[in-house]
């Protein structure tokens, strides 16, 4: 291989006292994919930003070509030929222009440019760039009608246009469905053919053994693992991105006892099998899949959200059919949703209203609320989920992201639930926290139902009795969380379209 | 250190002002400090103090309410409708313009929540309707009793005397007949929304609704049916205002009322700096519109001429503004 396009060396970041790069080193050679695994809270994103001139780094050099590099910048950093696909795909496109806009904004951008657009050559430049990179969609169309993959492309495509020696991609195929991740791939094998040092970010092991020429390993901030001699040693990633964390949840397989929720027939989408599963009193059950595999559809119609296509749901024997979420939550369905930034969160609130608020009712007297008694069962809460905090009267944006969710799943656990839903009950918490909420949730698990949501295999391990796979909308399979063959779990998983891929994990 | 005094600033600055400017105005302007001047502010603000009430219910949920000087005007014009041309008596009049307050809400809530117009764009659309709408009937007249209606005839009803009670009298208190009606149902109004806003559960989850209307929904609160009835709070709270109005003036005058949006929703958007809250409240709403009402009457006792009126209300709601979305950001872990 010829000289490294970009060299890290004993990167160091803080965040207060939390220190997030104990000391990174890290070659990115030209014409290569190297992929970058870790766990959550490993650092990974926190490395990205430093690369691309997002945060500063505390210590340590970097250089770009044998040249020292240390981005100002964002824009000082792609200036440089650094360029960055962020995971949250809006941050690359805008949608209210044609694609053709999309692709040539840079250009626009340029002085010396000229005042007016040349419709006619702005398309036909665009067009170009779009047949250069195999996109095939219509240089006329607005990005926001266009497919989540499309865009993803389009995204991809403009950073491109710079003409980079540096590509970061952070978790390219986490909203791509597998036929889309593959015409992600195809660009990406392109690209590489033409000299391009890639840093691929990904959790999904389809996608890395596709495109992995090179596999570095990150764990609690510092480099874990470095995999480069053909065959990759897929394992061996794996088991250097969790160390030995696997093995140190030690679940209490439970059976459960009665069964609480049963879903019969339940058809969630249009041409997906529809789902049978019962979920007893006392047991955990993690559903995991993909993005799209259907689980945020099943999470909505349990919450009353969304309706089923067909099918029924029974609660304890019962009929449940919730005609909106206040129904649900009436009849002791709860959910903790996704996403707390955006639907869980209230800002403007302190801990012990944002805690207490879907059960504002039984804390007051007639309607006025009793601030004390508010306070007394969050305090509560605060000592047995372990949030710390300095009061409960103290505002949630004071919170780390882990504590925020701590008081988001305590939300649901003020008052017994019959079925309690967690959706991405660990996403953005770091490890220390996501223990707590786990051993929490197993510990109060008795008298209801609970199933959680997850994307990630070893967040599913460390929570659930049981392991349900979906894909495409339907059930794919079923794991009891003991002693688990992971590779039939995550061949489930990726589902039989990826599966061609490879056959060992 | 720092911190502190910010925060004491932040906090008690806009109230030491109050007090401040009470004080000056005291020393500077003789008869300023006594219970006539007191009952002419408070006389002064109250109108306002009552749609600024109304429109920061709708503030706390999100939402704004453009309509709320036209709802004014129109229920002016409604109980002068009704009770001189109609002869209806006052408790009817009355009535009618609750009635048509609480419409008009409904239909601003029912535009935002389920027609998804912008509330901004529906409750001005709403304004202009309504601008237009109370002209109509009478031809773009004013209406007295003893005007020749359209047909010919002569309006015979009167302003009943049960209704002109409501804007005219005077409770003894201290002096005799000192304190006014509408001060009174203003002070009402002011406590009854301070406590559901505050300290009702209704009020906690219409706080939740204006600071993350997702996460308020997804546990469970009926989003869409508490924003109607903020709206529906504004609009009735207008039109109580409108009825004060025709009562004190005893006509249906056609060109009264065109400050009062402006003038309550300054006070609404002061009362943000109140106890550096930062959010739309009821205290600080009553307080924002009693700021203005001393700093305009100080002003007129020191012989500051009327047109400067305006100047001093921007300047004053500016400031405020400055208070609550500078200051305040600065400081740290702002919570309830």
């Amino acid at each position: 291989m010829s000289e490294a396009a970009l060299q890290v060396s004993g990167l160091q970041k803080s965040f207060g006292k939390n220190h997030v790069l104990r000391g990174i080193d890290v070659t990115l050679a030209p014409g290569s994919v190297t992929v970058l695994m870790g766990a959550n809270g490993a650092g990974k994103s926190t490395l990205v930003k430093v690369i691309c001139g997002h945060h500063a780094a505390d210590a340590g050099q970097m250089t770009l070509a044998g040249k020292p590099f240390d981005p100002a910048d964002a824009a000082d950093a792609i200036s440089h030929g650094v360029v960055t696909v962020h995971q949250s795909i809006d941050d690359g496109v805008i949608p209210a222009l044609d694609v053709a806009n999309n692709l040539m904004l840079d250009r626009l951008v340029e002085r010396g440019h000229g005042l007016f657009v040349r419709e006619r050559h702005l398309r036909a430049e665009a067009s170009k760039v779009a047949a250069e990179m195999g996109i095939t969609v219509n240089m006329r169309a607005r990005v926001t009608d266009l497919s989540v993959a499309d865009r993803q492309m389009i995204a991809i495509a403009r950073a491109m246009a710079r003409a980079p020696k540096v590509l970061i991609l952070d978790e390219p195929t986490s909203s791509l469905s597998a036929t889309e991740a593959d015409r992600l791939f195809d660009l990406i094998d392109r690209l590489r053919a033409q000299g391009v040092a890639i840093l691929y970010i990904s959790h999904r092991m389809s996608d890395i053994r596709r495109i992995a020429d090179r596999i570095v390993v990150m764990r609690d901030g510092a480099i874990s693992g470095v995999f480069d001699e053909e065959p990759l040693d897929f394992e061996a990633a794996v088991t250097a991105m969790l160390g030995h964390r696997m093995n140190e949840v030690d679940i209490q397989q439970q059976q459960g006892t009665t069964p609480v929720l049963e879903l019969t027939d339940l058809h969630i989408r249009e041409n997906a099998a529809p789902i049978t599963l019962t979920a007893r009193d006392g047991e955990v059950v993690a559903l995991v899949g993909l993005l799209g595999s259907g689980k945020s559809a099943l999470a909505d119609i349990l919450f009353g959200i969304a309706r089923p296509l067909g099918g029924s749901m029974r609660i304890n024997g019962n009929a449940y059919t919730p005609r909106s979420v206040e129904d649900a939550v009436a009849q002791g369905v709860f959910m903790s949703p996704k996403d707390r930034g955006t639907n869980a969160v209230v800002p403007a609130f302190d801990i012990a209203d944002n805690m207490t608020l879907p059960f504002l009712g039984g804390f007051s007297l007639g309607s006025f609320l009793s601030k004390r008694q508010q306070r007394r069962r969050a305090d509560a809460m605060v000592d047995q989920v372990g949030i710390i905090c300095q009061s409960v009267s103290d505002g949630i944006g004071t919170l780390s992201g882990g504590n925020q969710q701590k008081v988001m799943i305590a939300r649901w656990l003020l008052e017994p639930a019959q079925v309690l839903l967690l959706d991405e009950p660990f996403q953005g918490v770091d490890i220390g926290a996501r223990r707590d909420i786990g051993r929490h949730i197993r510990a109060t698990a008795e008298g209801r139902a609970t199933l959680v949501f997850l994307a990630e295999i070893d967040e599913a391990l460390e929570i659930a009795d049981r392991i349900i796979v979906m894909n495409e909308g339907a059930l794919a399979a079923e794991h009891i969380n003991d002693n688990i063959d992971l590779t039939a779990l995550v061949a489930d998983i990726t589902g039989p379209s990826a599966q061609g891929t490879g056959q060992s994990l | 250190m720092n911190d502190k005094i910010l925060n004491f600033s932040v906090r008690y600055g806009f109230l030491i002002l109050l007090v401040g400017l009470v004080v000056y105005f005291s020393l500077a302007a003789p008869g300023f400090f006594g219970p006539l001047s007191a009952a002419f502010v408070l006389q002064s603000v109250a109108i306002t103090g009552i749609l600024a009430l109304g429109v920061t219910c709708t503030l706390v949920v999100d939402g704004f309410d453009l309509s709320i000087g036209a709802v004014a005007t129109s229920a002016l014009m409604l109980s002068a409708y009704s009770m001189v041309i109609l002869e209806h008596p006052a408790i009817v009049a009355v009535m009618l313009c609750l009635g048509m307050g609480a419409l008009v809400g409904l239909i601003n809530g029912l535009l935002i929540v389920k027609f998804r117009v912008p509330d901004l764009l529906a409750t001005l659309g709403m304004m202009f309707l309504l601008i237009g709408v109370q002209r109509i009937p009478t031809q773009g007249n004013s209406i007295a009793t003893g005007m020749t209606l359209p047909g010919g005839t002569v309006a015979e009803g009167t302003f009943s005397a049960a209704f002109l009670w409501l804007g005219r009298h005077r409770f003894d208190v201290v002096i005799e007949r000192l304190l006014p009606m509408p001060v009174v149902i203003f002070v009402v109004i002011a406590v009854v929304i301070w406590l559901f806003l505050g300290f009702t559960r209704h009020g906690r989850l219409m706080y939740a609704i204006g600071s993350n209307a997702r996460a308020a929904s997804l546990v469970g609160t009926p989003v869409n049916r508490y924003k109607i009835a903020a709206y529906m709070i504004s609009g009735v709270t207008a039109s109580i205002g409108g009825i004060l109005l025709a009562a004190r003036l005893g006509r249906g005058d056609i060109a009264s009322g065109n400050n009062l949006l402006l003038d309550s929703v300054a006070a609404a958007l002061i009362g943000f700096a109140v106890l550096g809250a930062a959010r739309p409240n009821a205290f600080g709403t009553a307080i924002g519109a009693l700021f203005v009402g001393i700093l305009l009457q100080g002003m007129t006792m020191m012989n500051a001429p009327y047109y400067t009126q305006d100047f001093v209300k921007g300047a004053v709601l500016v400031a405020a503004l400055v208070f609550t979305f500078y200051l305040s950001s600065r400081r740290t872990g702002a919570g309830h």
